[in-house]
Formats: C-alpha cells, sequence, structure tokens
C-alpha cells in the first residue's frame, strides 16, 4: 500500500477516510447514512464533529473508531486498512491505539476506579504492579487519587467520567474517541471534562477526536466537522471558528 | 501498515485467567440476590437427584440385609422384599424407570432455568460487554467470563442440593427404619451418589450458559455507544 505513505514535515495522519459509504438495508429502503467521506485527522489533534441526529455523524465517528465497518471505501487507523484486520487485530488496536470515552461514561460497576483503569492495561498484557503504578498516576492526573477504591456507584457522574478519561489513556492510545463525552453532565462538570481532555491532548499529544452536539466544545477544538445528511458539510479550522461562534451566538 | 501488523501478531494478549476469575466472582457477589434465584434452580433439581439416588440406596442396602425385622419395616413403607435381596421385581423396576424420567425431567427444567438466567444477565450487561470490547477484550474472555460465572453458581447450587437432598432423605429414612439406616449405611453408594449429582450439576450450569455466553461474545463493542438507558 504504496499510497499511504504520508507526506513527510507534514502533520502525521493518524486516521483517514477514503470516500466512506455505509448503507444500512432495511427491508425495501436503503439507508445512505454516509454517502462518501473523506477526513484526515492528524496527530494531536483535537477534532469535534458536529450534527444532528440521523445526519451520520454517530456512523462516521464509529467508522473512525474501528467499531463499524464501511460498506465502501476505506477506514485507516494508523495507516492499517480497519477491514483488512481479523477479530484478534481489532481487539488489539482497540486495545492499543484507540482509547474510548463513552456518552454514559462505562465504567464497570463491579470494579473500583483504579480497577477500571487498569482494566485496559490487563487485556494489554501488563503485569498487575506496573498496571497498578499506571492506573494510579494516571488517577492522580485526573485529580482522583484519593477515590481509587470507590465503586462507580460511589461516583458523581464527572468523577466517573474523570475516571472513564483516565481509563481511555491507560496504554497510552494513538486517539481518544469520545462519544458525547459530555452529554450526561452539567454545564460546570461537562466543562471540566472538556478541559481535562483539552489538557491532555496538549499534554501527551494524543489525538482526541470527539461527537458531539455541545457548543462549549467548539472553543478548544482545532478543527471541527459538520457533518450533514451523510457527508461532510465543512470544516472549520480554529481560527475561523471564533467568527462562526460569534454568529452563532449573534443569531 | 506491514509493522503495524507484525507488532499485532507478535504480540500476544495475554489474559490471566484469575482475572476472569476475579471478574465473574464479583458480578455474581454483587448481584447475589439475583444470583441466589438461579442458584435455587440448579439446589432443587439436585437436591431431588440427590434425595432419590441416596433413597434407593438405602432401601437396596437395607434389602440386602435379609433380615425378617427389617423386612417387615420395608413393606409397611411400600417397597417390596423376599426376593431374594438384589433381585428386582416388575414393579420396582417400573418405579426405578419413572424416577429416572422424573430427573432427567427435573434436571433440564434446571438447565432451561440457568439458561435463561445467564441470557438475561448477557442482556442486562450488554453495555458492559461492549464496553470491555472496546477496551480490548477477545471474545474468548467474554465467553470464560460467563462460562466461569456460570459454573461457580453451579457448584455452589450443586454443593448446597447434594446436602439438602441427602439431609432430607437422611431424616425420613431415620423415621422409618430407626438406627437401622445407620447399621447398614451404605457409605460407597451415597458418596457415589453424591459425586454424580455434583458433577451433573456443574456440567448442566456449564452446557446451560454456552449459548448466552456465545451471545455475549458475538455482541458488538458499538453496543457500549447506545446512550438509551
Amino acid at each position: 500500500m504504496g499510497e499511504t505513505q504520508n507526506q513527510e514535515g507534514e502533520k502525521r495522519t493518524v486516521v483517514r477516510t477514503q470516500e466512506v459509504k455505509k448503507i444500512y438495508d432495511m427491508g425495501q429502503i436503503r439507508v445512505h447514512a454516509l454517502r462518501g467521506v473523506n477526513l484526515e485527522v492528524h496527530a494531536g489533534e483535537y477534532m469535534s464533529i458536529m450534527g444532528p441526529s440521523g445526519s451520520g455523524k454517530s456512523t462516521l465517528f464509529n467508522m473512525v473508531g474501528g467499531l463499524d465497518k464501511p460498506s465502501e471505501g476505506k477506514v485507516y487507523i494508523d495507516e492499517v486498512d480497519v477491514a483488512q484486520l481479523d477479530a484478534y487485530e481489532l481487539a488489539w488496536l482497540r486495545c492499543r491505539k484507540i482509547g474510548y470515552i463513552f456518552q454514559s461514561f462505562n465504567l464497570i460497576p463491579v470494579m473500583t476506579a483504579l480497577e477500571n483503569v487498569t482494566l485496559p492495561m490487563v487485556f494489554a498484557g501488563l503485569s498487575s504492579d506496573d498496571s497498578r503504578d499506571k492506573g494510579l498516576s494516571l488517577l492522580e492526573k485526573v485529580g482522583l487519587g484519593d477515590r481509587r477504591s470507590h465503586r462507580p456507584n460511589e461516583l458523581s457522574g464527572g468523577q466517573q467520567q474523570r475516571v472513564a478519561v483516565a481509563r481511555a489513556l491507560a496504554n497510552d492510545p494513538a486517539v481518544v474517541l469520545a462519544d458525547e463525552p459530555t452529554g450526561n453532565l452539567d454545564l460546570r462538570t461537562g466543562t471540566e471534562i472538556i478541559e481535562l481532555l483539552r489538557e491532555m491532548n496538549s499534554e501527551s499529544g494524543v489525538t482526541v477526536i470527539s461527537a458531539t452536539h455541545d457548543h462549549k466544545m467548539l472553543s478548544v477544538s482545532d478543527r471541527v466537522v459538520w457533518v450533514k445528511d451523510g457527508a461532510v458539510d465543512h470544516v472549520a479550522n480554529r481560527e475561523d471558528l471564533e467568527i462562526e461562534i460569534t454568529q452563532v451566538e449573534g443569531e | 501498515m506491514a509493522h503495524q501488523l507484525q507488532v499485532a501478531g507478535g504480540r500476544e494478549i495475554v489474559l490471566p485467567l484469575s482475572k476472569a476469575v476475579e471478574i465473574s466472582l464479583r458480578s455474581l457477589k454483587i448481584r447475589f440476590g439475583r444470583s441466589l434465584i438461579t442458584t435455587s434452580g440448579v439446589v432443587l433439581a439436585i437436591a431431588f437427584l440427590m434425595s432419590v439416588q441416596s433413597n434407593n440406596q438405602i432401601i437396596d442396602s437395607l434389602r440386602a440385609v435379609g433380615s425378617s425385622e427389617i423386612d417387615l419395616q420395608l413393606q409397611q413403607n411400600g417397597v417390596e422384599t423376599g426376593s431374594g435381596g438384589g433381585q428386582l421385581t416388575e414393579s420396582m423396576q417400573e418405579e426405578k424407570s419413572k424416577q429416572l424420567w422424573l430427573i432427567t425431567l427435573s434436571l433440564l427444567v434446571c438447565v432451561v432455568g440457568i439458561a435463561n438466567a445467564m441470557l438475561m444477565a448477557v442482556t442486562e450487561r450488554f453495555r458492559e460487554i461492549g464496553t470491555m470490547k472496546c477496551l480490548g477484550a477477545l471474545d474468548s474472555f467474554i465467553v470464560k467470563l460467563f462460562l466461569l460465572e456460570s459454573t461457580f453458581q453451579g457448584i455452589a447450587g450443586t454443593t448446597v442440593g447434594i446436602l439438602i437432598g441427602l439431609g432430607l432423605t437422611l431424616l425420613l429414612a431415620l423415621m422409618d427404619y430407626g438406627q437401622f439406616v445407620f447399621t447398614y449405611f451404605p457409605g460407597v453408594g451415597i458418596l457415589k451418589a453424591a459425586v454424580v449429582a455434583f458433577i451433573a450439576g456443574t456440567v448442566l450450569s456449564l452446557i446451560g450458559a454456552m449459548l448466552p455466553a456465545y451471545r455475549a461474545a458475538k455482541m458488538e463493542p458499538v453496543e457500549a455507544m447506545r446512550s438509551d438507558n
């Protein structure tokens, strides 16, 4: 796959989609969730995917996260064609290359905060001592060092999402995928999570891709992709964003 | 790309079984009430199996003695005697096959109960399973998780069932035959019956969990993304 070589000197591409189409066969109707999306996400970038529900935003997001396979076109994560991977390699990819953050936190209820954070490291085959040390330092980083032995139901929503952020970073992934990370949080804790994500992004250089319709996300994003009717409607860089936000607020 | 795949192929995702054991035990503990209900099905079926088996053992052993005093008591309880110890009469043969039929039925119901309960557990935890798959869990790990969980339930339920079944049978036999039960106690036979019941209970729990575990493993990681409920 010679053409997948990225341009030297330019930013490295972490995720790339090539004419990605997704068609759902619903009996007589064929639903075109995606109609040929070309997208490149650079290393270290904080990208938001925005769009109303039904726009194909979630489908695109799942594609980029290796959770769904396109009907046509190709998705490359770290220059690996996702469609070519078998179940074992997919698990490997999800384990080490991608960190997931969910709208509803999705911590494992029977495990403590620390165990939740170390779980991906267990899947990656780390020894329990190593994963414990790393888990603790990650929990410290998200400001929950003293909550390590609490169960999810003993933590507030914001705290749970912090644990989820720590868990997403457990195996030093190339990409963190956040699906509506602030959807179940109030304004203030939502802002805190966004700031935390931004902080992790600038500190460790991890790429963050987030699907959202939270406008608070816009101000921290390097790039925002608007999806509409299964296609990329337009892409705005940070510089252009300032103007658009004022426009939105002016309306 | 070649490099990536090399790494992917070369490095094993080693998963200690102990972790799976730990998680499944914890899942059982936290849903203790529900586990109890599931387990009670196993307890009942195994208690029935055990009581029928041990009752047979005790009566066989008493019949084999051939003492007229014991035979009289056996006859009072509706057991045919006098056909020369070991030989089974036609009606007893019939009785045995009826018992076998009942045992088979109760064990079948037990498996269905386990399968149903495990299926519920899987549906209940679809998000948890999806999340684990997102975090890199292999299908085999998910299968292990559910099979272990069911096996633990099975072992616990079977043990309790054996004790209850044996206890009740002994109690009833004591009431009917008094100290003869202990004089001619078929120790080896009872032990055999217990081993059979133990294996049956554990294996059935495993069988009952197979389909649910397979379904859980085949669940797509996208399930974790669902935001409803």
